[in-house]
């Protein structure tokens, strides 16, 4: 027995805390034993796969549209074929990664933990809900098979409803999509509500929780109207019943209006849960409590109401009256404090900690960059006549961008590297992913910087060939993405070769208070061994004490 | 000063009209464009400074509570501070009003046009843009005389497209089924390009075309001028005119290159295969009716996407046109 087993008083674990060495991973085996399974544990691993996959995909779809734009004429593609890389990229970042990634993988791993409960609400819905998402990423991925859609991700009418490309399957895809998200949605509300430790009040709660229930919140009541928009698409596409096309007697700016009032909601979708993470990875990599709890977890009920009144910013150039224009673009700005409360609410956690400067916390500390300069530039574009000038140029193109890649990715690869030892049970190579870490963000910033500039110069967005003036931009962001894409791969690499060759992972390697650390890494199959922990202030760091015989850290019990 | 902020050139450049070229902004070659400029380079600052500070505290703070053995744990510190989180709430919000206010007040002056402005229709289509003058006259490049305001009512015949004009910093969207207007004062002689920003298939990014703004008395005279363009030209010469203006260029090629419908070059006299299986000799008759009714023949390995020209080529125009097509050999 070791001293972190004498410490843990719980009787015979090894170092790794699980009875036997049994867990989640090697409790049953089989292919059926993952298809079938209703652990929420198995099913994010599966949700964690399938949106990595999703996202490889979708960065191919990017580097060709980078490749492409490496001479102002034809490099390799023709337009019709560019067109089809945006909008591919587009869609499949957007509906197959970006939206399910955070929830679906971390929030299914890790919020059941986080609760100390064995699994989430409904374990059925679950598993339909990944099933689901396979079947409409089925749709989407056949439509490029039968020729892909080149619509751009937003299907905007009448060009969606003339072209003769596959759109019908696409939309078809993204319908089923949605309900992927909104059973995940249900699901997550109702755990967060019914499976709460009887201790654990709302403001008990871990603020990763917080973003997925605020999450979960815009999900349920945002994804039926996009459900209905691409079902009316669909019906004027098939039936030619005037909807949105002027031609038939519809209103084009109608579809923009449906599809805003779902997609605006959805960035949030996409940033809430991020900002959940980096609320744990900053309190946890400091070692100290949360700065102001109370105002980052209204601030995301904030955004995530507000989110659902800020739809028509994306029409300043539309032709929706001016007034209306007027109200959303005042709105707009008021989102903005809730989100510059919670950057400076972390900045106060690092003061007078005690950091320590893991991978986890260098993405923390990226996405803080990274996000504020999206949300900075986020004010140039609600900005009336700044917006005119900018709109759908390549400085729209950088801000969404610099929010959701660098964002949501930058905290899911944060999260990862978090959560990869819990997960997996496995060690990852420090060094490597530090400087993976590294090229990530010189490759991200060198995309992205470059094409803010040419974006308030004019340069236009989808456009397939440019003027001789924009090349040295789009030259500089191509060589960033692949700078980006190199850290990628390197990640990727050291990730999977951890899980065989990398040092077991002990219980809590990082200090982190929530009670996943207090769960066997990778946890067993019913989360804890018999009753989870007593659960305390999820950021209470005075009780999570460091063992340098084993270089990680254990909990002292609560008093009774 | 450094250019990322303006430097010199930037400030300047937000006072004074036509001035050049900036780090951020294009040329500015419209009234509107100094305020755009002012208000993008006064948000830059704020933005500036507010990143600068965010990461500055970042850095101290990483710098200076680093874990280390001497500071194995994080001090006693406070986990709250109300007088902090209203500040930093208040102080905020008060910056994004100003600049809501002057955002909203220099959208009020790109939306409402000047009584009396000179006024030119807009046709946009895949992919290009005609441009039609009070006198009838049609170009596929717009021309607008110095120093007065231009009203542009513009309409589209298929698809969104958007109106971008960067040196003037105006944009509207051309919705198929209304009318959108943009209105604009030129502040400097010479050319602006335009750009189509609302993605519309294809050829979108061909979707281009020419502001060039004259001397007011010179451009009086030259569209009295353009009006009868057409005589003292050849019809070959002026087909060939009418190639460009008319926007055949866009999908035609002259050179046998296959674009998004077949090459004009040699075609005169072949027998085209058409997608009903049907096949016909390229004559007068069947140019004539491919302009007027485009879909009635669709030649093989083409999409049926070519617009009607009906009321859009008088009988001059498609002969001249006719003419122009069978010289290309």
């Amino acid at each position: 027995m070791t001293t972190a087993d004498v410490a843990l008083g719980a009787g015979p674990r090894d170092a790794h805390g699980s009875p036997d060495g049994e867990n989640y991973l090697n409790c049953s085996k089989g292919l059926k034993s993952w298809l079938f399974t209703l652990d929420h544990k198995r099913i994010g691993v599966m949700y964690l796969v399938a949106t990595l996959s999703a996202f490889l995909m979708g960065g191919i779809f990017a580097l060709l549209v980078r490749f492409e734009h490496l001479t102002p004429g034809r490099t390799f593609m023709d337009a019709d074929s560019y067109n089809q890389a945006f909008t591919l990229h587009g869609a499949i970042m957007v509906f197959l990664f970006i939206i399910p990634a955070i929830p679906a993988a971390f929030g299914n791993f890790i919020m059941p933990i986080m609760l100390g409960a064995k699994d989430v609400a409904f374990p059925r819905l679950n598993l339909a809900s990944f099933y689901f998402w396979v079947a409409g990423a089925i749709f989407l991925v056949s439509s490029i098979l039968i020729s892909a859609p080149d619509t751009g991700w937003t299907f905007y009418t009448p060009y969606s409803s003339s072209t003769t490309t596959s759109v019908i399957p696409a939309l078809f895809g993204v319908f089923i999509l949605g309900f992927s998200s909104i059973f995940t949605g249900l699901n997550f509300i109702v755990t967060i509500h019914k499976l709460r430790p009887k201790e654990m009040g709302w403001f008990k709660m871990p603020l990763f929780l917080w973003g997925l229930y605020a999450t979960a919140v815009i999900q349920v009541l945002a994804t039926p109207v996009l459900a209905i928009t691409l079902l009316l698409l669909t019906v004027e596409r098939a039936f030619g019943v005037g909807i949105f096309d002027a031609a038939l007697g519809g209103d084009p700016v109608l579809f923009q209006h449906f599809f805003w009032f779902y997609s605006h909601p959805a960035v949030y979708i996409m940033i809430l849960p991020a900002m959940g993470i980096i609320s744990e990875l900053i309190a946890t990599y400091s070692h100290k409590h949360i700065f102001s709890y109370h105002f980052i977890a209204y601030s995301s009920i904030a955004i995530a109401l507000f989110g659902f009144l800020v739809w028509g910013h994306h029409l300043f150039t539309s032709g929706q009256s001016s007034l209306v224009s007027m109200v959303f673009s005042a709105i707009t700005f008021s989102v903005a404090i809730p989100s510059a409360v919670k950057v400076f609410n972390w900045l106060f956690t690092l003061y007078k900690g005690s950091i320590e400067l893991k991978t986890p916390m260098w993405y923390a500390l990226i996405f803080i960059w990274v996000f504020s300069i999206g949300g900075l530039t986020g004010v140039f574009l609600g900005a009336l006549s700044l917006d005119i000038h900018l709109h759908d140029t390549y400085f729209v193109v950088a801000h969404f961008h610099y929010t959701m890649f660098g964002g949501t990715v930058m905290a899911l690869l944060g999260g990862l590297h978090h959560w990869w030892p819990k997960m997996f049970g496995r060690m990852y190579n420090e060094k490597l992913a530090q400087f993976a870490t590294l090229l990530v963000f010189v490759g991200f910033n060198l995309t992205f910087f470059t094409q803010f500039i040419m974006g308030s110069l004019g340069m236009p967005r989808r456009y397939w060939a440019y003027p001789d003036e924009f090349a040295i931009y789009h030259v500089l962001s191509t060589a960033g993405s692949v700078i980006m894409a190199a850290g990628f791969f390197l990640t990727a690499g050291y990730l999977l070769r951890s899980l065989t060759n990398g040092k077991k992972a002990p219980m809590n390697p990082c200090g982190g208070a929530t009670l996943e650390w207090e769960a066997a890494s990778p946890p067993v199959h019913y989360n804890f061994d018999g009753d989870a922990p007593k659960v305390g202030d999820p950021y209470d760091f005075d009780r999570v004490i460091y063992d340098p015989d084993t270089d990680s850290y254990h909990h002292e019990p609560l008093p009774s | 000063m450094v250019p990322f902020l303006g430097g010199a050139s930037g400030w300047q450049a937000s006072l004074l009209a036509g001035a050049a070229k900036t780090f951020w902004m294009p040329e500015q070659r419209s009234t509107f464009a100094s305020d755009v400029d002012a208000l993008f380079y006064g948000v830059l600052w704020i933005c500036v400074f507010f990143f600068l500070l965010i990461v500055a505290m970042a850095a101290f703070f990483i710098v200076k509570y680093r874990r280390t053995d001497a500071r194995p744990r994080a001090e006693k510190s406070s986990h709250h501070n109300t007088t902090l989180e209203v500040v930093w709430s208040v102080v905020p919000l008060i910056i994004v009003l100003w600049i809501f206010v002057v955002g909203f007040r220099g959208f009020m002056d790109l939306r409402v046009a000047p009584q009396g402005a000179y006024e030119i229709g807009v046709t946009a289509e895949k992919w290009n843009w005609t441009f039609t003058y009070p006198n009838g006259y049609e170009d596929s490049n717009l021309h607008v005389p110095l120093g007065k305001p231009v009203k542009l009512i513009m309409s589209s015949r298929d698809v969104i497209h958007s109106f971008f004009v960067p040196d003037f910093r105006v944009k509207f969207d051309i919705v198929p089924g209304r009318y959108s207007t943009v209105w604009f004062e030129a502040t400097q002689t010479g050319q602006s390009p335009i750009y189509c920003t609302e993605y519309c298939g294809t050829s979108h990014s061909n979707m281009l075309a020419t502001a060039i703004v004259h001397e007011p008395g010179e451009f009086d005279s030259w569209l009295a001028a353009a009006a009868n363009w057409m005589e003292g030209l050849s019809p070959t010469e002026a087909g060939e005119i009418l190639y460009t203006k008319k926007g055949c260029v866009q999908c035609h090629s002259t050179d046998g290159s296959v674009g998004v419908g077949p090459s004009f070059r040699g075609s005169f006299g072949n027998t085209r295969a058409f997608a009903d299986g049907s096949s016909t000799v390229m004559d007068e008759n069947y140019i004539r009716e491919s302009i007027l009714n485009p879909t009635a023949k669709v030649v093989v390995g083409f999409d049926p996407v070519m617009p009607t020209f009906q009321g859009r080529f008088d009988d001059d125009e498609l002969a001249a046109t006719i003419a122009y097509i069978k010289s290309l050999k």
